[in-house]
């Protein structure tokens, strides 16, 4: 029998440096079935996906196409092989029209040695393949016309067009609305009953129910289990995305919370137009705001901090409502954002370690619009010696240190001031363990110093480990908070999911 | 001093020797005056340039800018008997309008640089050339001006005054750039403008401030030009300037990418600029091939820091 599967992956390891992200995962489909894979952030499923497009090559382990087994795929094997992706974010060319996406690449030519499309050729192939999909739109519609959802029939159509026999969909309802979803969810019933094999990622559960003939879900980075159709729940499926001890990270507050803070009002961005936020973080605790990948949070810290307005809603600081247009207006009122693109937003690489540090508060270092190095030279020694910043001096490039050093330096620059609310976004993502620890003591030491810490995360271990109280994010909105008490794995996934409105 | 400005003096030194060899007229006491002169003329609108390109942006209007600043402070002067000092004061500020112009259409409306600027050298030029009818301009027998011409084409001790300002500019553009606040948040907002925003600085500003003091040096270029040549002509008039503006910045180590550069640089890149034009002159290379020189010195200095840093990667690595 397994020489008949059309796919199975047996044993695939891949590690790098300082994380393991796949153990020894086996998995396999057959043609016409549809497998949920589920797991959290961060459990291996990105890594997994990437193997099988042949972008990612395992450290060992063996994948077996219809029984023909090899160590590795290259993305033209995978190709040959009939596996085609749907991906999270869509990879398009939005200034030509849906039949040169779909036919990239692959375009019917004409005239010989002039190789030129034949445009008329390419819409002709594309037509039916849109009107098998069901498709509202025609071969020669701009992409930049469409709406997401019908950016991502372009892409199934694109995977038809190559006789894809295994289409992955990586978190393909993440943008979609409910009727989007539902039209969606038809489709792969209907590519399924013509054997097509799908894998299909995704965070939400109910949709995995209703569409999945079997469930495999990951944990760091090994199958931690499989359920066959009739065992599909939800309390089923939650059970095994966690299951995890976690080593105690927790350090009490050394002080009870105080009354003001950060306080948010029914903050509306433009992640989800149509849901609003509130939430209070105090000072003296450290809030995590947990919550799946694209929940709206890290809208809402740019909203807060004045990098995109907020479409409405109030922000109040310390009991009073605040208006704040930009960085400038948040960095003035003491309330600092250590961003989660720390290389993009946080830190001019090319300048040193001083600089970085002095950049937001360089009026404290210069007299009548002179700087003096001096003084400048100084807090950043200053601050390189108090966070341990691994560099021989204040004085190199911020772009030659590692991730944790770089991120103790965005920290420098807010701890140089007097912040009253500082807000982390993944604060420890792409940082080694060991600088992970001096990050949450210096979390820890800003809350005791009555200091409002709102933690993003989307690392359970870190958000259950580190935060006081956890609020959950879902869709733009805050779906619960959770007491120190109430903490665990299941509470946490259970309100990222939605469960409030979930089927 | 860096490395790449120590580079580009040696540089500098080298080019001089060697010419100098060839024929000693080029060391003589007029010739370096002449060139001095020509240094002068060209550096304070290069640093300019500079101070643009650090943004990340371009400003390819400022040939066209002299163009039209020119004719209306020669109509100013010999046709509307505006008093000198006034003239002056309004081709100034002449200068930082359309700086401002620049910078506020590169910020507010979102406008890319090379766009905005390309078209001001478009509309500059024609304005002017519309202004006087495309005849040239000239003082005619304006009195009064005689302090003035002293101040733009004179000496003191005997060094041309434009080189005296070149040097005062460029001490103050130093500590503006080098030192204080301003000159920091250049180099933040052309290295890494979002991290720069992020950091509470008014990105917008800053890059605007850049254009504006631009186009301030141009206005005061075009006072100096114009004493060089003593006339206007419409369409000729400053054409090519920005180009060897940029050329001056990119030499003098001014990355297009922005968030690098210095004014030493920049001068520096000026000087070997102005030795090169002199030397297709003083031995006797056809002067059609000056832009040729030019370009082919460019692209090797180009070459060969691309290569050193390539290897300079290597070696860290």
């Amino acid at each position: 029998m397994a020489d008949g599967r059309l796919l199975a992956l047996e044993g695939i390891e891949k590690g790098y440096p300082g994380v393991r992200a796949l153990q020894g995962v086996s998995l396999h489909l057959d043609r016409g079935e549809v497998l949920g894979l589920i797991g959290e952030n961060g459990a291996g499923k990105s890594t997994l996906m990437r193997v099988l497009g042949g972008v990612v090559r395992p450290d060992a382990g063996v994948i077996r196409i219809d029984g023909v087994a090899r160590p590795s795929l290259t993305v033209a094997a995978a190709q040959a092989a009939g596996i085609a992706f749907v991906h999270q974010e869509l990879s398009m060319f939005d200034n030509m029209d849906v039949a040169a996406n779909v036919l990239i690449g692959r375009e019917r030519l004409q005239g010989g040695p002039l190789r030129l499309v034949d445009r008329a050729a390419c819409r002709a192939l594309t037509a039916p393949l849109l009107e098998r999909l069901g498709a509202d739109f025609g071969p020669s519609t701009p992409v930049a016309a469409l709406s997401i959802a019908q950016r991502q029939l372009v892409e199934i159509a694109r995977a038809l067009s190559v006789n894809a026999r295994i289409i992955i969909m990586d978190e393909p309802t993440s943008s979609l609305t409910l009727a989007e979803t539902e039209r969606l969810l038809a489709i792969v019933e209907s590519l399924r009953q013509d054997g097509v094999a799908i894998i299909f990622i995704t965070h939400r559960l109910g949709e995995v129910k209703s569409c999945a003939d079997r469930v495999v879900c990951l944990r760091d980075g090994e199958v931690a289990g499989e359920l066959a159709r009739e065992e599909i729940e939800r309390p089923a499926m939650i059970r095994l995305m966690i299951g995890r001890d976690l080593s105690s990270l927790y350090t009490p507050p050394a002080r009870a919370p105080g009354a003001g803070g950060l306080e948010l009002r029914d903050l509306v961005t433009s992640a989800f137009p149509d849901r609003a936020a509130s939430l209070h973080a105090r000072p003296g605790e450290i809030l995590g705001l947990a919550g799946l990948i694209g929940a709206g949070r890290t809208s809402l810290a740019r909203a807060v901090f004045g990098i995109e307005p907020a479409l409405s809603g109030a922000i109040l600081l310390d009991g009073g409502a605040v208006r704040i247009a930009s960085p400038r207006d948040a960095i003035a009122r003491g309330l600092y954002l250590v961003p989660e693109d720390r290389k993009q937003s946080g830190l001019v690489l090319g300048m040193s370690i001083t600089q970085n540090v002095t950049l937001p508060a360089l009026w404290q270092h210069s007299r009548s619009f002179l700087i003096s190095s001096g003084s400048e030279a100084r807090a950043g020694e200053a601050q390189r010696k108090a966070l341990r910043i691994k560099a021989p001096a204040a004085s190199v490039a911020a772009g030659t240190l590692s991730g944790g050093n770089q991120q103790k330096v965005v920290l420098g620059r807010w701890l140089a001031l007097s912040p009253r609310v500082m807000l982390f976004d993944e604060p420890t993502r792409g940082v080694d363990v060991g600088a992970k620890g001096e990050i949450y003591g210096l979390m820890r030491g800003l809350a005791d110093r009555g200091v409002a810490v709102l933690m993003i995360s989307s690392d359970m271990e870190e958000v259950l480990g580190v935060s006081d109280r956890i609020a959950v994010m879902h869709e733009g909105r805050v779906e619960g908070v959770l007491e120190r008490a109430q903490f665990s794995e299941a509470a946490v996934i259970d309100l990222a999911v939605g469960a409030r409105i979930a089927a | 001093m860096s490395k790449k400005e120590i580079g580009l003096l040696v540089l500098v030194l080298v080019v001089g020797a060697v010419t100098g060899f060839l024929n000693p007229l080029f060391l003589s006491r007029v010739n370096l005056l002449n060139m001095a002169n020509l240094i002068g003329l060209f550096g304070v609108f290069s640093i300019g340039q500079g101070l643009v390109i650090i943004t990340g942006g371009i400003d390819l209007s400022v040939g066209s800018m002299f163009a039209l600043l020119g004719v209306v402070f020669i109509d100013l002067l010999a046709n509307h008997g505006v008093a000198w000092p006034l003239a002056l004061l309004l081709v100034l500020f002449g200068g930082l309008l359309l700086g401002s112009i620049h910078g506020l259409l590169v910020t507010r409306a979102g406008l890319q640089p090379f766009v905005v600027t390309l078209c001001g050298l478009l509309i500059y030029r024609g304005a002017a050339r519309y202004y006087t009818g495309d005849a040239t301009m000239g003082f005619g027998y304006t009195d009064g001006l005689d302090t003035l011409t002293w101040l733009a084409s004179g000496r003191s001790y005997g060094v041309p005054n434009s080189f005296i300002a070149l040097v005062i500019i460029a001490v103050i553009m130093g500590i503006v750039l080098h030192r204080s606040v301003f000159g920091r948040y250049l180099f933040a907002v052309g290295r890494n403008e979002e991290a720069a925003r992020y950091a509470g600085i008014r990105t917008g500003l800053v890059v605007a401030g850049a254009y504006i003091l631009a186009g301030g040096l141009a206005g005061l270029s075009t006072v100096l030009l114009v004493f060089y040549t003593n006339s206007v002509s419409p369409s000729s008039f400053g054409s090519f300037y920005e180009l060897y503006a940029i050329a001056a910045a990119v030499l003098g180590g001014c990355s297009l990418r922005g968030g690098d550069g210095s004014i030493l640089g920049i001068v520096l890149g000026t000087v070997l600029l102005q030795i090169l034009q002199n030397l297709v002159n003083i031995l006797g290379i056809p002067s059609s091939l000056n832009f040729a020189v030019m370009g082919g010195v460019i692209l090797l200095g180009a070459f060969a820091d691309q290569q050193l840093a390539q290897r300079s990667r290597i070696k860290r690595a």
